[in-house]
Formats: C-alpha cells, structure tokens, sequence
C-alpha cells in the first residue's frame, strides 16, 4: 500500500496532479448529474469543441498566452452556450440542433482563425495543458472553478432540479427557468475550460460525463447521484494518476480509463438497473 | 486568401529578387521545395541565386505535427526539386507527394548520414532518430545530397553549385570545430541536461553531452507520470544542472520538472525549426551557435 501511494509523497507534481483531478471532480460531478438528467450528456462534447475560436481568437491577439486563450475560449464557450440556450428557448428549434448549429459555426471560425496565423506548432498542444504539469495559476484557477461553480450551484439548486424533471411546473409556477439554464450553461463552459488546463479537450468531457453516467446505476435521487459522482470522479483520479505512474501510461487518458472502468462496473453491478440485476431480478428482491 | 505562409514566401521571394536583379527578371530560377526551414537554409547556401526555395514548415513549425494547405500542394506541383530530411521525419511527405502530382525528384538528405538507434533514456524507442542535422558533420552529408541533386536537375549551374557547397562545407568544418571547443570549456561531470523532447540524440553522440528528454522522439505523444518522476530522479541523483525547452514544444512539463529540483532552466533551444529572420537563429549556423551559446552558459557555471 505505501509502495502504491509512494509517488504522491516522492513527487510535487502528483500532488499537484491529484489535487487538479480532485478539484475538476468536485464540480464536475454535479455539472455532469445535471447534463444527463436534462439529456444534454453530449452537450459537454459540443462545447469543447465551441470553445476553440476563442482560444484561437486569444492566440491570435496574444500568442502563446495562457491566460488570454482561456479568457478567449470561457467568452467564446460562453456565447455559443447563451445563444444556443437563447435559440432553444425562444424559437421552435431543440437544444440540441441549435446547440449543434452554433457549436459548428464555432469550430470553423476557431479553425480558420488558428490557420491564419500559419504558424504549424500544435495549437492543441500548447493550449491544452497536461495534468503532470500544473502549475500555481492552474491550480488556482481549478480550484476558482470548483468553488464557484459549487455556490452557483446551490443556489439555482431548486429551480434547477425542477427544470430538469418538471419544466412545464417551473414555468407555471416561476419564471425562473431560462436564467437558471443559462447560468447552469455557463458553468459547464467554465469547468470545461478549467478541464482543458488539466486534462485536455475529451479528457476533460470525460471527467465530468463518466462519473454522472456511472452514479445513475447506484441511485435515481440526485442528490445520492451528485455525492457518488464526485466520489467515482476523485476516485478515477487518483486511481488513473496512480495507473499513470506504475503503468507508464500518458496521464489524462489514464483517468479517464479508470473512469471508464467504473462506469462499465457500475453498468454492470449497479442496483438501478445495472445488467447483472436485470438478468436476475430474484437476487434484486432478496437484497 | 493570403495566408501569413504566403506572405512570407511572397517578402523573402522579393526581398531575393531585390538581391539578386539580373536574374530574378528572368524567371528562370529552379525552384525547389524543401520540407522545413533547415533544409531550406541548406537549398538557399548551395543553390544561391539560380535557386528559389521555400520551405512547406516554417520558421518555428513543428514538422511532426504539420498539416499542408493547398498552397503547399501547388508550390510541390510547381517544384523541380523536392528536398525532405527522411528517416520518418515527415511521415506526411509521400502523400502530400502524390496528392500534389509533381514530378519533380525526391531527395532524402539524411539518406547518407550514420543512423542512430532513437532510444530514450529507457529504451523504449523505436526506428531511427531522425534529427540527424544536430550533427555538423552529417549536416555536411546533407549539403552534399543536396548539391548533387541540385546538379542533376539543373546541370548548367554545376559550377557556381560546386563552389557555393564547397564555400559552405568549409564554413560547416569551421562550425563543428567551434562547437567542440566549446563543449570542451565544460567540465564533464556537468555535461548533461534535460530537453523537452528527444531531438539532440545526434548532437550528443557527435559531441560527447548528454541530454534526456521526457516526451520522446515525437514531439506528440504524452509522457507518463513515470517518465516525468523518473527525470526527476535523476536530475536529483545525477545533479544535473539544466533543463531546456525548445521552440516548438510544450513548456510546462519542463518548468514543472524545473521547479521540482531546482536545476536552472537555460535558454531555448532551436531543434526542428530556424526562428524567423529576427530571431536569434535564422541560419542553420546561426542555429547550431545559438544552442552552443545557451548549452555553454546553463552548464558551465
């Protein structure tokens, strides 16, 4: 066991890694739980790809400026987001062809904008970051996102959850509906962008879809399935950083495996409807 | 559309009709194309002025992850000379090749040089290392190649083609017993360093240093987290004094590595790309010298 957990007392970088992975899963997780009870789980997807115009919008205005191309990417995640949002709400479009639309016209200006420079080092590369290589400001700013992301989240926590199950009573009852999903659009682009510091462009989607998917097996109340999406996620984490290390395995897909694994785990093991209890209910009513 | 590539081509192509009048009028310069912006260095000192070469990967591209535009398929179309390095340096090469139609011939300069096994630290490599220019004396096989092939596709000029490759060659001679002498200024127990990606291998068995990279040969692929502990190491054990990132890579992990043993990060180092004509090294020469110049003053204190 010390042997395992050896490297995060030998290394600065691991803890620093693990810290990253910690903090993305604290606020990914519920992120995630919403975007799958709203049916949105390929929204995540669709967003990281939105957000490479602004980063390449920074990269053209300030070169290999960290800073600037999240600032460029949050903007540009953030606009594709509210008008995607905006679109779906007002006309008859679904989210999803909206979101689709704008998410599209995104990539190609942000492709076009990055080719213009004509420079041929890996935009890609530079801008998504490596979780073995978290500095101070990443860290801070990981850590900014979770905990904003937490508050924000309690606070639209009611109105949210109603959006998600009952949005015809919502409307009824409150007109509360199109901000909270707005503000809630904002927050997965900001955690997203946090992400990409991290882990990169998928890896970053994976964090926060792979846990929200696996704690559904477990639990139908959202909260149960908020509190194990964290927990799947930390544990991931760790359990991928530790697979990096013994394995030798590149860090972030190794993450996002161990948090494939648990989810294919949970798929079949889990008591809300995992495959194993399909097949034998009889089991399901002895438990 | 003008692409920034474009303009480039467009500037450094006026800038060398200003420089060379009489024959620029003509049009009748052989106009080649080489894939990255050393082996246009190369084309441009033995070709002179009766070649007009561009370079698909400008200064400070990454040819291992470069993606060709339509306009570099029309300048290979137009080419009559086609000078890539080889060894599986630019894995994209042959079929921008075909896809482009051109007719001209294909020289692989790094063919003649002496591979190396590229390994890193761990040996889990595969193939040759194909950064054999970091090497003066295969840059000269490289100069050799391309005199050659120049020759053959243009004859007339073998002339002031033998002369310029010869003036060049001794320059390179010139060159190589420049950097010995300076590796020589460092004490040996202090002549290894960390890059960020494995593209010195051939300096180092030229030149008796010793360089580590954590990212391998390619500059693509992701270190693990027992690669990055593992150079932590042995800067650690091994006391190694620098670490270096070059151009056209990826920071951070190397800051990060920096910060965890203290060792001194040097100045950048030019590997896969020239800088542009403002930068410290926009010559093949001027390269080699800068990277001597940044080695020499992280190592030798």
């Amino acid at each position: 066991m010390t042997d395992l957990l050896a490297p995060f007392a030998e290394f600065a970088f691991m803890r620093r890694a693990l810290v990253g992975v910690i903090a993305l899963a604290v606020a990914g997780g519920p992120v995630g739980v919403f975007l799958m009870l709203r049916r949105m789980s390929l929204t995540g997807d669709a967003m990281a790809h939105a957000i490479l115009p602004g980063a390449g919008l920074g990269y053209l205005v300030a070169g290999l400026s960290l800073p600037a191309m999240t600032i460029g990417g949050l903007a540009a995640g953030i606009v594709v987001a509210v008008l995607a949002g905006l679109v779906a709400r007002v006309t008859a479009l679904k989210e999803d062809a909206s979101l689709a639309a704008f998410y599209l016209l995104s990539l190609a200006l942000g492709v076009t904008l990055v080719s213009l420079r004509g420079s041929s080092v890996d935009l890609l590369h530079v801008l998504f970051g490596t979780v073995l290589a978290l500095d101070d400001a990443a860290l801070i700013l990981l850590a900014g996102i979770a905990t904003v992301s937490l508050g924000v989240l309690a606070l639209i926590y009611r109105p949210l959850v109603l959006d998600c199950v009952d949005p015809t009573f919502l409307r009824s009852v409150s007109r509360a509906g199109t901000p909270v999903h707005l503000v809630f659009l904002c927050l997965v682009v900001l955690n997203l962008v946090g992400g990409f510091q991290a882990l990169g462009t998928l890896l970053a989607v994976g964090l926060m879809m792979l846990p929200a998917a696996a704690s559904r097996f477990w639990s139908a109340d959202v909260t149960v399935m908020i509190g194990l999406s964290v927990a799947i996620g930390i544990v991931s984490g760790v359990a991928g950083l530790l697979l990096s290390f013994h394995a030798e395995l590149p860090a972030g897909p190794a993450v996002i495996l161990a948090a494939g694994a648990l989810y294919l785990a949970s798929l079949v093991l889990g008591r809300e409807g995992g495959l194993l209890w399909q097949a034998w209910p009889g089991r399901h009513l002895e438990a | 559309m003008p692409t920034r590539r474009n303009v480039i081509t467009l500037l450094s192509a006026a800038l060398a009709a200003a420089a060379a009048p009489a024959r620029a009028q003509g049009g009748g310069r052989l106009k080649a194309v080489a894939t990255f912006s050393i082996l246009a260095d190369f084309v441009r000192r033995v070709g002179g002025e009766r070649v007009e070469v561009t370079a698909l990967v400008g200064p400070d591209g990454d040819a291992h992850v470069y993606a060709p535009t339509p306009a570099d398929s029309r300048r290979l179309a137009e080419a009559r000379l086609v000078v890539a390095n080889g060894l599986g340096f630019e894995g994209w090469i042959a079929r921008l090749i075909r896809a482009s139609g051109t007719k001209a011939p294909l020289v692989e300069a790094a063919k003649g040089t002496k591979p190396l096994k590229a390994a890193d630290a761990h040996g889990h490599g595969h193939g040759a290392d194909p950064h054999a220019w970091q090497n003066v004396a295969h840059a000269k096989v490289y100069v050799a190649a391309i005199r050659d092939a120049l020759i053959a596709a243009d004859p007339e000029g073998r002339g002031p083609y033998e002369a310029q490759a010869a003036a060049y060659l001794a320059e390179l001679d010139a060159l190589d017993a420049e950097i010995r002498a300076a590796v020589a200024q460092i004490p040996p127990e202090r002549r290894r360093a960390i890059t960020s990606h494995e593209a010195f291998a051939h300096f180092e068995a030229a030149y008796g240093l010793d360089f580590v990279a954590p990212q391998g040969v390619s500059t693509e692929a992701e270190p693990s987290a027992k690669d990055v502990a593992r150079i932590i190491q042995q800067i650690r054990r091994e006391r190694i004094p620098a670490v270096f990132v070059e151009t056209i890579a990826d920071r951070r992990v190397i800051e990060r590595i920096a910060q965890e043993t203290g060792a001194r990060i040097g100045e950048r180092l030019y590997s896969d790309a020239l800088s542009g004509a403002d930068g410290p090294a926009p010559t093949y020469i001027a390269m080699m010298r800068h990277n001597m110049r940044a080695l020499g003053a992280a190592l030798a204190r």
